[in-house]
């Protein structure tokens, strides 16, 4: 099981908590941290469950919901803002058929929004898990997950 | 000592003092929040800062130390003005149903508002109001009335070390729930009531049962028979403005027969019949040397601790119930019996300073009757409110007796409401048992008072017996992670006998006593109950006639199979994420 791996990659140290839960989370087929995940890192690191469910929940960049295979964090601040990013967030929920925060129902996507990416030179700009896209337009976010479904 | 200025007037007070309690001795009160005489101040409400001169910025009373020559203002126009917009910010969030608030007149944020002269909100931002947590039989949260002050947090992790409650997600999202919003009855919550009695407002309380047992008391087929804990005589007085420890025993049961119970009786009743099953259990446990140390039963916020945290340690766990278990088994077996009542006909209730025992008389195996023993549970808190309710002013009140059969009472029952009383009503007991002579010293003084973990060595006919005692489910962990390693590195452990009460100060520290409760309350309720030990005729369980009566007609004699069955119990292992039962022991 994925769990027992990833534990094993760190010491078993308050500090480490955040490096172990990203890790269980890519791990996690569902792209989240599922209750057993918690758990896992709570025994491992001999804190309450409480306590990393606290952490966990606190932190954007963790999921406790299932989400799909794909993530798509659209970019939110002022300069995408103002070049569109809008537009482009209402295109991707009527065309994906959901809202910020949830998953398509085939599992392939989840929408969410995310603070700069560094990328305002060609905003607006989203990331699709560790890849990064820009100057966005309706027809070049069609292409982009066009691309991703083909794949399957 | 340090030498300063506030608001002009002159104080002294010793080095790493608070400007908070400081302004208090120069006579000004700095407006809090979040901060309470027992906790560690957490700064998260920010109500008491204070400006002071040379030092750019403003200071939170709580948290700064005052220092050498400073000159604090406490209560300038822009602090007064910081102050109610603080207040009205939380207001703005803040389910503002006060009429038909629990804390209605308690509440320390209705009280604040007050005493800021706030008499308008701008801001209304509660945009939806989110789900009441019911899950648990003893414990209700309300998130929207929660200020997120952190107090229960706390309580919960530092003082219990339970960790039911955390802090969860973040900015207006922040909610105070346990973990994955699973509810207070289906995490590790051991339902101990220490974060009702330290939220300032009404975002915890008790489950009630107050409904169900004005509908017993009025139905005419039913036969109400009501039992008080040891800690709510010296409790109860606080809910009609007394004194804190005011011995009140003879005022309850008028006060109880009046509103309309058919059978006032006293748990101490079965506080002395557990000292003579528990100190059975422990002669014969010293005999043969097996499974010490005997570990105390009685608190039910400790019974789950233990199942869940350290059931390791069942084996230790005497099997004797509590004593309102016990008063539940007997008040539908012996007690109907002698009155010729049919059991199926009364109803049993049970008034306790603690908000555990719900859970407790809901557990599957508590129905050794053939019914639940004990139906319905009332904290000092609600059988306060059903007095007033019925226009009863305890004050008033006669002094009476208890009814026979279940009634009577020795001092060593008395002081299981405190800290150390249960060990020293065993011990007191056991000596007896063994020596075969009363034991000459009968108040055991290094088990008294309300300090960490308290130890001792009673020398029993030459057989040296080492006690201990904790009262809080931290120290709880501390000793049994100390007796663990004993028994794990030398094969046994130091101590043969353990108390151990979940609460602060024991009982008198419960989580169904008034609100507004802190530990100088809880030191003056245990001092009353020494007192009552003291004034008492019987000061030992195995002289209670009544408990002699029981055994005669009944019982047979401690640890027989009759009492097997009605008075002792099981226990089970549990999990450490939701609490649920995973084993059977």
């Amino acid at each position: 099981m994925y769990r027992e791996q990833t534990l094993k990659k760190f010491n078993p140290a308050l500090d480490n908590i955040l490096y172990i839960l990203h890790d269980l989370q890519d791990n996690n087929p569902e792209h989240y941290l599922a209750k057993e995940d918690i758990r896992a890192c709570a025994d491992y690191l001999e804190v309450p469950y409480s306590y990393v469910h606290s952490v966990a929940s606190f932190y954007t960049m963790f999921s406790l919901k299932p989400r799909g295979r794909y993530i798509i964090r659209l970019c939110d601040s002022p300069p995408c803002h103002l070049m569109g990013s809008q537009s482009l967030l209402d295109y991707l929920k009527k065309s994906l058929d959901v809202k910020v925060g949830e998953t398509t129902k085939d599992k392939m996507f989840t929408l969410e929004l995310t603070s700069c990416l560094g990328a305002c030179g060609v905003a607006p700009a989203m990331m699709i898990n560790e890849e990064m896209f820009g100057n966005l337009t309706p027809a070049a976010v069609d292409a982009i997950l066009e691309k991703r479904r083909k794949e399957l | 000592m340090i030498k300063a200025k506030i608001n002009n007037v002159d104080v002294e007070v010793p080095e790493g003092t608070s400007i908070l309690w400081a302004a208090r001795k120069a006579n000004f009160t700095i407006p809090t929040l979040c901060s309470h005489p027992d906790l560690v101040p957490g700064g998260q409400c920010g109500i008491c800062v204070v400006e002071i001169e040379g030092i750019p910025g403003l200071k939170r009373a709580c948290m700064t130390p005052l220092g050498e020559g400073w000159k604090v203002h406490t209560h300038t126009a822009r602090l007064m003005e910081i102050r109610r917009q603080l207040v009205e910010l939380i207001l703005s969030y803040h389910d503002t149903d006060c009429l038909t608030c629990i804390k209605n007149n308690n509440c320390e944020l209705q009280a604040l508002a007050a005493t800021l002269g706030i008499n308008t909100v701008e801001w209304h931002s509660l945009e939806e109001r989110l789900p009441i947590d019911r899950s648990s039989a003893a414990i209700v949260r309300d998130p929207n009335k929660c200020i997120l002050c952190g107090r229960c947090t706390q309580v919960c992790s530092n003082m219990q070390t339970v960790n039911a409650l955390a802090v969860n997600h973040r900015g207006y999202s922040t909610v105070i729930t346990a973990a994955f919003d699973m509810g207070l009855g289906n995490s590790v919550c051991i339902n101990c009531g220490q974060c009702v009695v330290h939220c300032p407002v009404g975002a915890l309380y008790e489950n009630s049962h107050i409904e169900k047992v004005w509908d017993a008391i009025h139905d005419p087929d039913k036969f109400v028979v009501v039992q008080e804990a040891p800690a709510v005589r010296v409790m109860l007085g606080e809910e009609f403005g007394m004194e804190p420890g005011t011995l009140v025993t003879g005022k309850m049961y008028a006060a109880l027969r009046r509103i309309g119970f058919d059978a006032v009786l006293d748990t101490n009743f079965s506080a002395d019949l557990t000292i003579i099953e528990e100190g059975t259990e422990l002669v014969s446990r010293l005999k043969t040397g097996k499974n010490l140390p005997l570990i105390t039963s009685c608190s039910p916020g400790w019974i789950k601790f233990m199942e869940t945290f350290f059931h390791d340690m069942i084996p230790h766990m005497s099997t004797a119930k509590s004593p309102q278990q016990m008063f539940g088994a007997l008040a539908k077996t012996y007690f109907a019996e002698q009155r010729g009542i049919a059991p199926e006909k009364i109803v049993s209730v049970s008034i306790m300073p603690c908000t555990a025992k719900k859970f407790e008389c809901q557990r599957p195996e508590m129905r050794a009757s053939g019914f639940q023993d004990v139906d319905f549970v009332l904290t000092t808190r609600e059988i306060g409110r059903m007095l007033r309710e019925a226009g009863i002013d305890l004050n008033e009140m006669p002094d009476e007796k208890a009814d026979s059969l279940l009634g009577e009472y020795t001092g060593a029952a008395t002081i299981f409401g405190t800290t150390g009383g249960v060990m020293e009503a065993a011990l007191r007991s056991a000596y007896f048992l063994v020596a075969g002579r009363e034991l000459e010293s009968i108040d055991i003084a290094p088990v008294r008072g309300l300090k960490g973990i308290k130890e001792a060595e009673i020398d029993i006919d030459g057989l040296k017996v080492k006690v201990a005692v904790a009262h809080s489910g931290g120290q709880a962990r501390r000793l049994m992670e100390k007796v663990q390693d004993q028994l794990r590195n030398e094969g046994k452990s130091e101590y043969h006998f353990i108390e151990v009460m979940a609460c602060p100060g024991g009982c008198v520290g419960g989580g169904g006593q008034s609100w507004g409760s802190n530990m100088a309350k809880r030191a003056r309720r245990g001092e009353s109950l020494y007192a009552e030990d003291r004034s008492l005729q019987h000061r030992r369980s195995h002289e209670n006639p009544s408990i002699k009566v029981l055994y005669e007609k009944f019982l047979g004699k401690p640890n027989s199979e009759k009492s097997h069955t009605l008075l002792h119990t099981h226990y089970y292992k549990r999990s450490t994420v939701d609490g649920d039962i995973i084993a059977e022991q």
